[in-house]
């Protein structure tokens, strides 16, 4: 086990004009090596769940455990927390701010104490680790494209080697191409480091390509916990509030209506494309 | 922290005062202030506060939540009281050593503190029922005359109407560029004076990049809609006068006079006698 939450609830506003209920009583747990897609409509406390998990926010009630501790005992290390558990914010790349893209990589390491050489080596692994061409290393950050600005900024958590990897939205406002590479990358990152994955996101599509576990978030409070094949067989409830399933998703069952023997439970287009050609009987 | 600054944050009820014609309510900021600056004896000062308190039920704007605005002010408040305490000539109180307190000093702390706090709620009444846009269109109206002599009104309010359209863009952007460099170990509260001032370069570079990128754009989005600056530029809503502004204006006039009255009055009888 490495994250637990318990009966978590978070209140924004309290005591002034504007109150928002953006947690009720989520309760869930995060096992190690897992990759996981959370998604949800906007506002339904996503990004807020996202800063539970690592101590930016502090539940209003309910406590929150990781690696077996409860993260508001007196004295928890929080900077530490942080370092295990990263979090990636929408839109990344507007908190670079070095000179070079090296040295913003290294900004993280540095924070935690590490010694130069230490900083120096993360920074390096995890600009490899993203798929960072060695060129820009020493580049102004300013100077990226798009989605090099989020690879390095990705890079600059990365580096803190966290046991837990938070992406918020992390292909926000990137072309197909580069929402593809960089979810490829997240993916290869998380088979070779063992890095437990929680990817938020509102495109199903992306979701059900990768994780292996799906959180889905309403109106603050946590609607489903299971497989992507068992997520998405709610379909009609899932459009019921603002989301969808795969396109895959309603082909299957479209087809399945016609009386075309398919499967219904494909996700992917792989999988979609072997039923249909099975139903064919080829 | 950001939070408590209540100056310069909309409050919408709806309220009577809500509805007024901003320059009724940029008028009587000013005159309201005015007036506390001629008050030299307590009825004027119950008086003053008597009004703003009216005032504040009609706007229908929680009490706690415009004092929650005057915790800003408070070193400011502690500094004045301090100085006019001791620093006031006049019949000594008490004394040890060099610092003595009279009572002149006295009096005129306690007047000072009610008059700023009043000056801050006042103030703050006015931003808390007008809209940022209001506001700047009744100062862009009420001060047209101004462009007789070469002022640019219109230039001028809109770059305040921007600059306060801003202000609650930048403080959300600095608190999620806070968050996220906290997420990466940063902290802003340890270590020295320097320390601390160098750990605020990872918020103040991207705050500063964002700033100007925000400003690009909205300057291409000002173009693309043939922006040419005030001459010839019509309103939606053009600010008019109706009843209910006229009998603000009463009001306040009345309110003035009342003022002034108890003033003279308290000078004849109170002060000679």
């Amino acid at each position: 086990m490495s994250i637990i939450l318990d009966k978590v609830n978070y209140i924004y506003g309290e005591g002034s004009g504007f109150v928002k209920h953006a947690l009720k009583d989520v309760s869930l747990a995060v096992d190690k090596n897992e990759f996981i897609g959370l998604i949800g409509h906007t506002g339904s406390g996503k990004s807020t769940l996202t800063q539970i998990f690592n101590g930016l926010l502090r539940a209003t009630s309910g406590d929150v455990y990781f690696n077996g501790d409860n993260i508001y005992d007196k004295d928890y290390d929080m900077k530490k927390l942080r370092s295990k558990v990263g979090l990636v914010f929408q839109y990344p790349e507007h908190q670079l701010f070095e000179t070079t893209v090296f040295k913003d990589v290294c900004f993280g390491p540095k924070n935690l104490g590490l010694d130069k050489r230490e900083c120096e080596l993360r920074a390096f692994e995890a600009l490899e680790l993203v798929g960072m061409d060695k060129e820009l290393f020493y580049n102004s950050p300013f100077e990226l494209s798009g989605g090099q600005k989020r690879r390095a900024a990705i890079a600059g958590v990365i580096a803190m080697k966290p046991e837990v990897l938070i992406l918020d939205e992390p292909t926000a406002g990137l072309d197909p191409q580069g929402r593809d590479e960089i979810l490829d990358m997240v993916k290869a990152m998380h088979e070779q480091t063992q890095m437990t994955v929680i990817l938020v996101s509102h495109s199903m599509e992306d979701v059900a390509k990768y994780v292996g576990r799906i959180l889905v978030m309403n109106d603050g409070c946590l609607m489903y916990d299971d497989t992507p094949r068992e997520v998405f067989a709610h379909y009609r409830e899932l459009e019921k509030i603002g989301l969808a399933a795969p396109q895959v998703t309603y082909i299957m069952h479209a087809l399945k209506e016609r009386g075309m023997d398919v499967d219904t439970d494909a996700i992917t287009i792989e999988e979609g494309f072997r039923s249909i050609c099975k139903a064919f009987g080829r | 922290m950001l939070k408590d600054i209540t100056i310069g944050q909309y409050y919408p009820t709806g309220s009577a005062i809500h509805k007024l014609d901003p320059r009724v309510k940029l008028f009587g900021t000013i005159l309201y202030i005015v007036t506390l600056f001629i008050a030299r004896n307590p009825v004027v000062y119950i008086l003053a506060a008597a009004f703003l308190f009216t005032c504040i039920g009609i706007a229908k704007v929680p009490l706690k939540y415009i004092l929650r605005g005057l915790k800003t002010i408070m070193i400011i408040l502690a500094f004045s009281l301090i100085f006019n305490i001791f620093f006031t000539e006049g019949r000594v109180l008490v004394q040890f050593w060099k610092i003595k307190i009279t009572y002149e000093g006295i009096i005129q702390a306690v007047y000072m503190g009610i008059r700023l706090i009043l000056l801050i709620i006042g103030s703050s009444l006015m931003t808390l029922t007008t809209t940022p846009n209001d506001l700047t269109d009744g100062m862009e109206k009420g001060l047209r005359f101004l462009t007789v002599i070469k002022i640019p009104v219109h230039e001028v309010a809109m770059m305040m109407s921007i600059a306060l359209r801003f202000i609650p863009i930048l403080m959300e952007e600095t608190d999620k560029i806070m968050k996220a460099q906290t997420a990466r170990g940063a902290s802003f509260d340890e270590g020295n004076f320097f320390k601390r001032i160098k750990a605020l370069i990872p918020i103040l570079v991207p705050l500063f990049i964002s700033a100007i990128r925000r400003a690009y754009d909205l300057a291409t989005a000002m173009e693309a809609r043939c922006y040419r600056g005030g001459k010839g530029r019509t309103k939606m809503k053009p600010l008019k006068y109706g009843k209910k502004d006229g009998l603000a204006y009463i009001i306040l006039f009345a309110y003035l006079g009342l003022i002034i009255a108890a003033r003279i009055l308290w000078n004849k009888f109170v002060q000679v006698g």
